[in-house]
């Protein structure tokens, strides 16, 4: 069993997790930046190729104001707009700062070359070209992290649960991958920045990561979540000719600059069936246009492969290769040629609207648990604007950072009123998390013939299929059915101790995040008999004014860890209405 | 169109010696060595460790792995209808079956 002892535990090395860390370092905290992956490397942040929304002002006017209205239009009356403001404020901050530490946005003669994009009234995203917005922001950041020598960088560590000591966050306990031993870290502050829950459907356009570990951990620490029947599906995910190498998103920037024709299988355009007319243009929003795909396909005017088609072909390629240089030479090399064929593109889970429940300081109902980036609910309502993801994740983690310095701070002065009761409280935690741990790593009487990697690919099935975008009673009850029956099947631990790099065992805690949060977003489906956003009832079509308020979930029943840990039953969701912008961690 | 790789996959962990085992792995065109792995977790053997964090974006670069003896990214290599033969990387300390350590010593776990 590994110890380690820190100021701050930063949960997560994606664009929110590091922006945390260096905050927090900033402030004086000495902060443990833990990761399952690589730093810098993981969750969403270093596939996203795409823009970051900010009212930077340049070359043309632009305001807070008008970036918060489009956020708030967006999110169809359910952002919390203290949230959403902060996101559009501090976010401004943060992409300014980003510039200072040379992340390098796109520029023209000096000015910043924002582009347009869906459901904003004016270019507002900046970028890094060409197509390497993600892997320039967290270039930048992990430089900003190595450079702050109260940051220790830990990468293959696990976190499977926090642990609560009298009340309070007191820090977390895992498994170090590369040698399947424990691993304790006593912490005076937490920050979940270890994303959403994309990995929840077969097709993602998110890391292996996602799939909700910062929602299960808050759950089962006791602080509740919300929104999260609200799952963001992108509209033009890459669907075929199969393409490898490239994120599968990337076709959004293609129509930002380019424009683009969708078509359906007749390859007539079909979106203004759906009262958007989008004509090259790309001003269609999201939600509307996973719906506009989806109706053409159920009538039978899908592209082979069950989507649309996407043209460029009325492009000249000379065009083609200014506006992406590179990336079409990488295109070529799997059998793309823009100019000649369109591609096929479908729907494909891009985001999570829903998260934990926090107030501006990040603050969750738990005393010392904060939350940063994508796994913080609220701010995008029932449907996030382009580019808001990364704004989110900067403006989130820096101020969960500051949050968890200030929180750690209080703790620092109580340890010099009275170092004794300190000393003692830190080895009530530690030992509080080695009981913890071992219990977690205790092998169970999971069948050696159950096979933890298929059982993933089933959950994928069962959301893609029952908890999509389009949504009906029956079809959510089986979908929440199946997921529960899941739950069950894999419930008992593995038979064996953890090994090193051990895929079974890291198969087991992903499922047991996993059933848990599909558990929850299926429940909140159930529950809202509306459409909304990005949560469409077929069996309740349109958007009813009293379901504008949020659906809570917290976990029912014990919630003690080492009893969660021990139990022969699946944890159950209690779902509660909340009024929007009352302050829902309050 | 549906083809079949021979996958000859390197398994074992430290100290013991490891040895390879032959899956044979149906692939459609365009598919991924990468894709090739986790189909033989899916299907075969749930015991074989890989590690990969993107899937598909070539953004994590964590799918290194040798392949006839060459290192590449698992997830750009595509699967094709011969015998293939995937390695830890040889330059890296070996962990178990593919897997190597990739971390920078700086950003590994510390002793205590």
């Amino acid at each position: 069993m590994r110890n380690l002892e820190t100021d701050v535990l930063v949960v997560g090395a994606g664009g929110a997790g590091m922006y945390a860390a260096v905050e927090a370092a900033r402030l004086g905290s000495r902060v443990i930046l833990a990761d399952r992956g690589l730093i810098g490397r993981s969750g969403a942040t270093v596939m996203a190729q795409m823009t970051v929304a900010a009212a930077m002002g340049e070359p043309a006017d632009d305001s807070v104001e008008a970036h918060l209205a489009d956020t708030l239009q967006a999110g169809r009356e359910l952002c919390e707009p203290d949230l959403s403001r902060l996101l559009c404020e501090e976010g401004l901050e943060c992409v300014r700062e980003m510039d200072t530490w040379g992340v390098g946005w796109a520029r023209a003669e000096g000015q910043l070359t924002p582009v347009m994009a869906p459901g904003h009234d004016r270019p507002r995203c900046v970028y890094v070209d060409f197509l390497n917005t993600g892997p320039a922001v967290s270039r930048t950041l992990r430089t900003q992290v190595i450079r702050s020598p109260l940051v220790q960088r830990v990468g293959d560590l696990c976190i499977t649960d926090l642990v609560v000591h009298e009340g309070r966050c007191a820090g977390a306990v895992g498994v170090h991958l590369t040698t399947g031993e424990a691993v304790t870290i006593v912490a005076g502050a937490v920050v979940l920045a270890c994303g959403g829950l994309t990995r929840l459907y077969a097709r993602n356009s998110a890391s292996s990561n996602m799939g909700g570990d910062a929602y299960a951990l808050a759950l089962r620490a006791g602080a509740p979540l919300i929104d999260m029947e609200f799952v963001q599906f992108f509209p033009i995910g890459h669907l075929a000719p199969r393409m490898i190498g490239m994120d599968p998103i990337m076709w959004d920037p293609f129509r930002y600059k380019l424009g683009g024709r969708l078509l359906n299988g007749l390859k007539e355009e079909f979106t203004h069936r759906y009262g958007t007319e989008d004509g090259g243009r790309y001003t269609i929003t999201r939600d509307q246009a996973t719906y506009a795909i989806y109706k053409e396909v159920e009538a039978g005017r899908g592209s082979p492969h069950g989507g649309a088609w996407l043209s460029f072909e009325h492009l000249p390629p000379e065009q083609l290769r200014a506006a992406f240089g590179p990336v079409v030479d990488r295109l070529a090399k799997n059998g793309i040629d823009l100019a000649k064929t369109p591609i096929e593109v479908a729907p494909i889970a891009h985001y999570h609207m829903g998260g934990v429940a926090v107030d501006t300081r990040m603050a969750t109902v738990v005393p010392g648990l904060f939350v940063g980036g994508e796994a913080v609910g609220g701010a995008n309502g029932a449907n996030r604007l382009s580019g808001n993801a990364i704004t989110e994740a900067f403006a989130f983690g820096r101020r969960a950072g500051a949050s968890a310095a200030q929180a750690v701070s209080v703790l620092a002065a109580d340890a010099v009123a009275d170092p004794v009761a300190s000393a003692s409280r830190i080895e009530r935690v530690r030992a509080q998390a080695q009981r913890l741990i071992e219990a977690t790593l205790t092998p169970g009487t999971l069948p050696t013939e159950a096979n933890t990697a298929a059982a993933i690919d089933e959950l994928q099935t069962i959301m893609s299929r029952k908890v999509g975008p389009f949504r009906t009673e029956a079809g959510l009850r089986e979908g929440l059915d199946g997921v529960r029956a899941l739950a069950t099947r894999f419930h008992a631990a593995p038979s064996f101790a953890p090994g090193a790099f051990d895929p079974v065992w890291l198969d087991w805690f992903d499922l047991r995040n996993m059933t848990l949060v599909a558990e929850t977003v299926t429940v909140a489906a159930l529950e809202r008999t509306e459409s909304r956003g990005a949560h469409q009832r077929e069996d309740h079509p349109g958007l009813d004014p009293n379901w504008t308020l949020h659906l809570e979930s917290r976990l029912a029943g014990p919630t003690d860890a080492i009893a969660l840990v021990q139990s022969q039953a699946n944890p159950q969701i209690a779902l509660a209405r909340v009024p929007v912008n009352a302050g829902v961690a309050a | 169109m549906k083809s079949v790789a021979q996958l000859k996959v390197w398994r074992g962990a430290p100290p013991e010696e490891g040895h390879y085992e032959q899956y044979e792995v149906p692939f459609e065109s365009g598919n991924s060595v990468l894709d090739g792995l986790r189909y033989i977790r899916s299907h075969f053997d749930r015991t074989l460790a890989l590690r990969f964090a993107c899937i598909n974006a070539n953004a994590c670069k964590e799918c290194m792995v040798m392949v006839d003896g060459k290192t590449v990214y698992g997830c750009t290599t595509r699967l094709e209808a011969r015998e293939m033969r995937i390695e830890p990387l040889r330059n890296k300390d070996w962990i178990r079956d593919v897997v190597s350590e990739i971390g920078p010593p700086d950003e590994r776990l510390p002793e205590a």
